[in-house]
């Protein structure tokens, strides 16, 4: 009896100039039965992207199939004639990219987009598809489901999109959905919210399901299946919970190490207090900053407000917060390339001048910027040697041999072979980009350097190897970190101290020990809660909480009065949350938590969760309690 | 978690050197033509010789009168004189002399004008893109000014107000060529300019200078070399159209522009005197743009990317 869906020992080649081929999947068979999620689990380059992309017999341009078979209902389709493979993308084999904002075009309403396969493939008639988009909506919890067809893409969230996403790949039902990344490039809360929708439209549509992802705590939550590549070949493959739990190959032990643990308190390696060299201190007092001009003292789009951050001498402090609360604004201030609209920097104990132009170069040598996509921060019609030589030569003068060998250090600092110097970036993998990335900030000799969410675009493998060498990189140098970051896991490992900035505001600061333990502000709360576990059921255990459904369902909002948080707080009092601003308490020295909840409250409710519950049917607006009501605690 | 934690422990027992981070793309290749790149270099470079030495190895002067008769055949003979390669134009002269004393007007004053227009539309271009604000504002409308007057009209009134000759062609060329060039070399540097590498520069001190030239420019540059071919080829025809009016090239000095125009009666009687200059042109610009097109093709590396990922 034949599988659903089959592929049995594919290759995949590309050929060199003088026509040798490059093998890039090396002979990959495994099945898919119905109704069953496989997990295609690898870093970047390991032939995932190319093999999801074979179950619609389709392969990138330069890229051939020299054997092998991919059989759908035991129908080989690489043979195909072309039509027969035109009819059966999108109607029998779905796929999913990775990202949502790419796929849907800004243009045209949401419903149309949904349809359009489905009525131009013949499958279903416009009102048929759009009775099935509705019910889809409704399956993937996505709000206003009767109307969301007539939106635009732009007027929903990103989660939202990309669940939307999902819709457009169901709507003609079909017996194979392939998800490719869907979740790599979303916050924590967001990735959630997604997962669990995929997970749930999956199971009640029944159709089978290919999930390709580098993150193994993801693929827990979602797969029942795993297929573990590397380099084009199946390293490892079984159930999720032999793999999980009893993994027998080394590269499924690496890729294990390289999740993520959950952020607790003392995950972080005790900081050693001596350093080679002791930088001194940067401050930000009382500080506003926004786009869009100045309008009464203030920016017309406020982004951050009255923020007081202080980095003390080398330390590390994170910076965590959901997309759009205002972590990169706070570092595009301290660097100079946003001038805060009020308040100030202090390098230390001197004032800077807010906009870069105005700083002296002294000042621009001991504050560097770390960008996060290293393709783009990266001159491509540059060689290594030169990004890297330009500061050494421009801060430090250095010229000729003294450059050359000061290169070769850096590079050796960021553990990069020195031959790389004559490379250009673009010849460079996304990690090793990362890493000259960071030699350039280095090369200033800087005394704080800010990183901008520097791994969150890499993969599980590489970006804990950066995270490795920023460790390495600190103890060596002695230079203060701002490290910016969605993911509180990295942070927790990283830093000394933590700002969780929400919606423009710093809602808890402290040490990472403080911060990571109890009393938590809720926000904190949520995010903790929110970083996937190693661990079958995860998911759904966490989704119980109720602190989550609320958390979860709700975005960021920036707010002029009252406590930001409020729309997404489990314990928020009506009444006092939205309209007052919130107190600064002090559980400990040094550690601050703005919450009209007193700490004792707050440790109360950390006892007894049900009281979380309660609170929240209080500060619900009207709408949401029905929806929660429906739901099982 | 417990699991997870204690291997990150372990992680440093791993066999870390065989699993090495896969690369994204591999080494890239130097640039190395494909065939059609090296038939149009070898054509280029063949034009570029008889530029230099075209008038020394022809076979007749381009302005001698000495063919029995208009419109000769190809490979006809004049008592006396020797043999037409490719017959006689409308006024008895020898077409391949022509074509060859031609290529010295049409390639120089079309380069020269081209590389001028690039000259002022880049630096202009790229400076309104950096320094945004008024100085782009004040370029801006200025240029548009120029692009919204007809060419040709714009290029007759200066020609008539200054007078015709070689120097005054290169530059009035060069200043109506300019306005396109201007229009792409702003977009161009205005994408690049919100690019990372860009701020990080700006971040690090650098003067507009070393952003300009380091940072911008290089990675304009293939769009706008795309792009000269193109424009060199208008630049080819704008010069032939002024010759044709009588204010370009003056007579007797050739250029395959007005010699196409020229002899365009001859077709009627079954000559072929306008199609040889028509083909040098074409075989020139064509040959330009084989070598662009390959430069870019080569250029760009994001195939190879996309082919291993």
């Amino acid at each position: 009896m034949a599988e659903l869906f089959e592929i049995d020992n594919l290759q995949i080649q590309a050929r060199k100039e003088d026509g040798t081929p490059i093998p890039i999947v090396k002979g990959v068979s495994f099945n898919v039965k119905a109704g069953q999620v496989v997990a295609l689990i690898g870093e970047s380059g390991s032939g995932k992207s190319t093999i999801s992309l074979a179950t619609m017999a389709y392969c990138r341009p330069g890229l051939e199939f020299p054997g092998g078979e991919v059989r759908l209902h035991g129908k080989d389709i690489l043979t195909m004639e072309p039509q027969d493979q035109r009819s059966l993308r999108g109607n029998n084999v779905a796929y999913l990219a990775q990202s949502a904002a790419a796929t849907f075009n800004p243009a045209i309403t949401i419903g149309e987009q949904v349809t359009e396969a489905a009525v131009l493939h013949g499958t279903l008639t416009q009102e048929e598809a759009d009775r099935r988009a509705i019910q889809l909506y409704h399956a993937l919890e996505l709000p206003d489901p009767d109307l969301l067809g007539r939106r635009y893409p732009h007027q929903v969230s990103g989660g939202q999109l990309q669940r939307l996403m999902a819709a457009m790949a169901l709507v003609s039902g079909p017996d194979l959905l392939v998800l490719d990344e869907p979740t790599t490039a979303l916050d924590v809360t967001t990735q959630i919210e997604v997962l669990k929708a995929f997970k749930k439209v999956i199971q009640e549509e029944g159709s089978a399901a290919i999930y390709v992802t580098h993150d193994l705590a993801v693929v827990a939550q979602v797969a029942d299946h795993i297929v573990v590549l590397y380099s084009g070949e199946i390293q490892e493959q079984g159930p999720v919970d032999q793999i999980i739990n009893n993994p027998q190959h080394p590269y499924t032990k690496r890729l294990m190490a390289a999740v993520k643990p959950s952020p607790k308190a003392g995950m972080g390696d005790v900081h050693d207090e001596e350093h080679d060299r002791v930088v001194p201190n940067i401050e930000v007092k009382n500080m506003t900053a926004g786009y869009g001009g100045i309008v009464n003292g203030k920016p017309v789009i406020t982004v951050l407000r009255d923020i007081n951050v202080k980095i003390k001498n080398s330390h590390v402090v994170g910076v965590i917060g959901e997309s759009g609360c205002g972590k990169s604004t706070l570092a595009r201030v301290m660097a100079g390339l946003l001038p805060a609209a009020k308040g100030e920097v202090y390098l230390d104990g001197n004032r800077l001048e807010p906009d870069l132009k105005n700083r002296s170069r002294e000042e621009l040598q001991k504050i560097q910027f770390v960008y996060q996509m290293a393709d783009t921060a990266l001159n491509p019609r540059q060689v290594i040697g030169d990004i890297l030589g330009r500061p050494l030569e421009f801060y430090r003068g250095l010229k000729g041999q003294e450059r050359r060998e000061e290169v070769a250090n850096l590079l050796r600092l960021v553990e990069l072979p020195v031959e790389f110097e004559t490379r250009y970036p673009s010849e460079l993998s996304g990690g090793q980009k990362q890493r000259v990335n960071m030699a350039r900030a280095l090369a200033a000799n800087p005394e704080v350097m800010l990183c901008d969410e520097v791994t969150s675009a890499l993969d599980s493998i590489v970006s804990s190897n950066v995270i490795k060498l920023l460790k390495k990189l600190r103890a060596k140098t002695g230079v203060s970190f701002v490290f910016i970051s969605h993911d509180l896991s990295t942070v927790g490992s990283f830093a000394d101290e933590i700002v969780v900035l929400y919606a423009g505001r710093v809602v808890e600061q402290g040490p990472v020990d403080e911060v990571l333990a109890p009393p938590y502000h809720p926000y904190t709360r949520l995010l903790i809660s929110s970083v996937p576990e190693l661990r079958v059921g995860w998911l759904e255990d966490t989704m119980q909480k109720r602190e989550m459904a609320v958390g979860i369902a709700r975005g960021v909002e920036i707010t002029d009065t009252g406590c930001p948080f409020y729309n997404r707080c489990p314990i928020a009092i009506e009444g006092t949350c939205n309209t007052e601003t919130a107190p600064t308490r002090e559980p400990s020295p040094e550690h601050f938590i703005s919450c009209h909840r007193t700490m004792e409250e707050i440790e109360d409710i950390e006892k007894n969760p049900q009281q979380i519950l309660h609170g929240f049917e209080v500060a619900a607006p009207g709408g949401d309690k029905a929806a929660l009501a429906a739901k099982p605690v | 978690m417990t699991d997870a934690t204690q291997n990150n422990a372990d992680d440093n027992d791993l066999d870390t050197t065989i699993y090495d981070e896969l690369p994204d793309a591999p080494p890239k290749k130097r640039l190395k033509l494909s065939w059609t790149g090296k038939i149009g270099v070898a054509v280029v470079a063949f034009w570029l010789v008889i530029v230099v030495i075209g008038p020394w190895i022809s076979p007749f002067h381009e302005a001698d009168i000495i063919g029995d008769d208009s419109f000769m055949g190809i490979w006809t003979s004049t008592e006396g004189e020797g043999v037409h390669i490719l017959g006689t134009d409308y006024l008895e002269r020898d077409i391949f002399s022509r074509i060859m004393w031609g290529a010295r007007m049409t390639i120089g004053i079309s380069v020269l004008a081209t590389l001028l227009a690039y000259l002022i539309g880049v630096t202009a271009g790229i400076a309104a893109a950096v320094k945004r604000g008024w100085i782009d504002m004040v370029l801006s409308r200025v240029n548009d000014a120029i692009l919204s007057l007809p060419t040709i009209m714009l290029g007759l009134l200066i020609v008539v107000a200054l007078g015709s000759s070689i120097p005054i062609l290169i530059g009035t060329a060069a200043i109506i060529y300019a306005s396109s060039v201007f229009r792409i070399a702003r977009a161009f540097g205005q994408e690049i300019m919100v690019m990372d590498y860009v701020e990080s520069a700006q971040a690090r001190g650098e003067t507009i200078w070393w952003i300009i030239f380091r940072e911008v420019l290089p990675n304009a540059a293939m769009p706008l070399a795309t792009d000269f071919g193109l424009r060199l080829v208008f630049v080819v025809l704008f010069i032939s159209s002024l010759s044709f009016l009588g204010l370009g090239i003056q007579p007797p000095a050739a250029d395959w522009g007005s010699m196409v125009r020229q002899n365009l009666e001859g077709l009627q009687y079954g000559s072929l005197a306008p199609v040889w200059p028509a083909l040098a042109i074409a075989s020139f610009t064509i040959a330009i743009n084989l070598i662009v097109d390959d430069i870019s093709a080569k250029s760009g590396g994001d195939l190879a990317r996309k082919m291993i990922s």
